[in-house]
């Protein structure tokens, strides 16, 4: 333990340490959140194989894509849309806070925040159980039959097709749902984490990182919406 | 979107923030209407370049991509959408030329 460098430590040990291989403190909070933007292009690539396999499949059977995307209550998906942006909104606005030393801000927004994910994943909720009651949920009860394709009322979708379709909107929407239920777990421990008073205008990094998680989640929303929801919905 | 904006965080970014807000529920309440509107082969374009135009919005400026000063980022992020763009074009480049129709 020599002196000088330990004392130069300690200097910042209070804002939490800077970390001695960092030569700054912006230095430590980029590394941090290039540490999670690396993580969200993973991300990208493990949703992207899924776009992938609903566009091929979107492709082969457009007619009976919109036949079953036209039995999933849009509206709901829309409100979850906005429910979501409204989330995002209070994350830069947690953040914010932090940076502006309001306290009762930051904790009101991160507390807002996990209530528009709570909120998101009952709509959902609600959602998913009209899917089970018309029997859409793939699997021995599937039934899709007589179910008219989307401009052509004399001609029905095939059942098998789009049992496809139902595949993969709850494959996505439930993965989607699952990151949501990751993004209130990181919300919970940051929620605690302000309430102890750990974040500072000079240190505030877990909430950006946290809200980067939560923006991305937000964006694949903002494509699943119009995929899944709106493929053939015009009269 | 919004004047061009704040880059610092010093002044207010909020105007931003509920500018950005704002345009993303329009873009969502556009999206919605869109899609009952008869457009032939245009209401996927119409719908994707909504949904791509929010995104960009809450990257850039939810996500601070715009006014970043590490380097690497923008690196991780455009390798990131050109991987992207390889598993997508590809993919489709095969699938959708496999059989005549």
């Amino acid at each position: 333990m020599s002196d000088s460098p330990a004392a130069a430590v300690h200097a910042h040990a209070e804002i939490p340490a800077l970390r001695h291989h960092f030569a700054t403190e912006e230095q430590q909070r980029d590394a941090s959140s290039l540490g999670m933007w690396i993580f969200l292009a993973t991300e990208v690539m493990f949703f992207g194989g899924l776009f992938c396999a609903y566009l091929v499949y979107r492709f082969w059977y457009f007619p009976d894509f919109g036949a079953a995307s036209k039995s999933i209550n849009a509206g709901l998906g829309a409100t979850n849309t906005a429910v979501l942006i409204c989330s995002s909104l209070t994350v830069v606005l947690a953040i914010w806070a932090a940076q502006t030393s309001r306290r009762a801000l930051m904790l009101g927004m991160l507390a807002l925040t996990m209530l528009f994910g709570l909120a998101f994943l009952g709509i959902k909720g609600i959602e998913y159980k009209d899917k089970f009651d018309e029997h859409h949920v793939p699997g021995a009860s599937f039934s899709f039959e007589h179910v008219p394709v989307p401009g052509h009322p004399d001609q029905y979708a095939n059942p098998r097709h789009a049992q496809i379709f139902f595949a993969l909107y709850f494959i996505m929407t439930g993965l989607h749902a699952l990151h949501m239920i990751v993004g209130l777990g990181v919300f919970t421990w940051l929620l605690i984490m302000a309430w102890k008073g750990h974040f500072t205008p000079e240190y505030h990094t877990p909430l950006e990182v946290g809200g980067l998680y939560w923006h991305f989640v937000d964006i694949v929303w903002i494509y699943l919406f119009p995929l899944l929801y709106l493929i053939d919905r015009h009269p | 979107m919004a004047e061009h904006s704040t880059s610092q965080h010093s002044s207010s970014p909020l105007k931003t923030y509920f500018a950005v807000w704002a345009a993303l529920l329009i873009g969502t309440y556009l999206t919605y209407k869109a899609a009952f509107i008869d457009l032939g082969h245009f209401n996927a374009a119409v719908a994707l370049t909504i949904a791509t135009t929010k995104a960009l919005l809450v990257a850039l400026f939810f996500m601070h991509i715009k006014g970043a000063h590490e380097r690497l980022l923008k690196l991780v992020v455009i390798s990131t959408i050109f991987f992207l763009f390889i598993l997508l074009s590809l993919s489709m480049a095969d699938y959708l030329t496999r059989f005549r129709t």
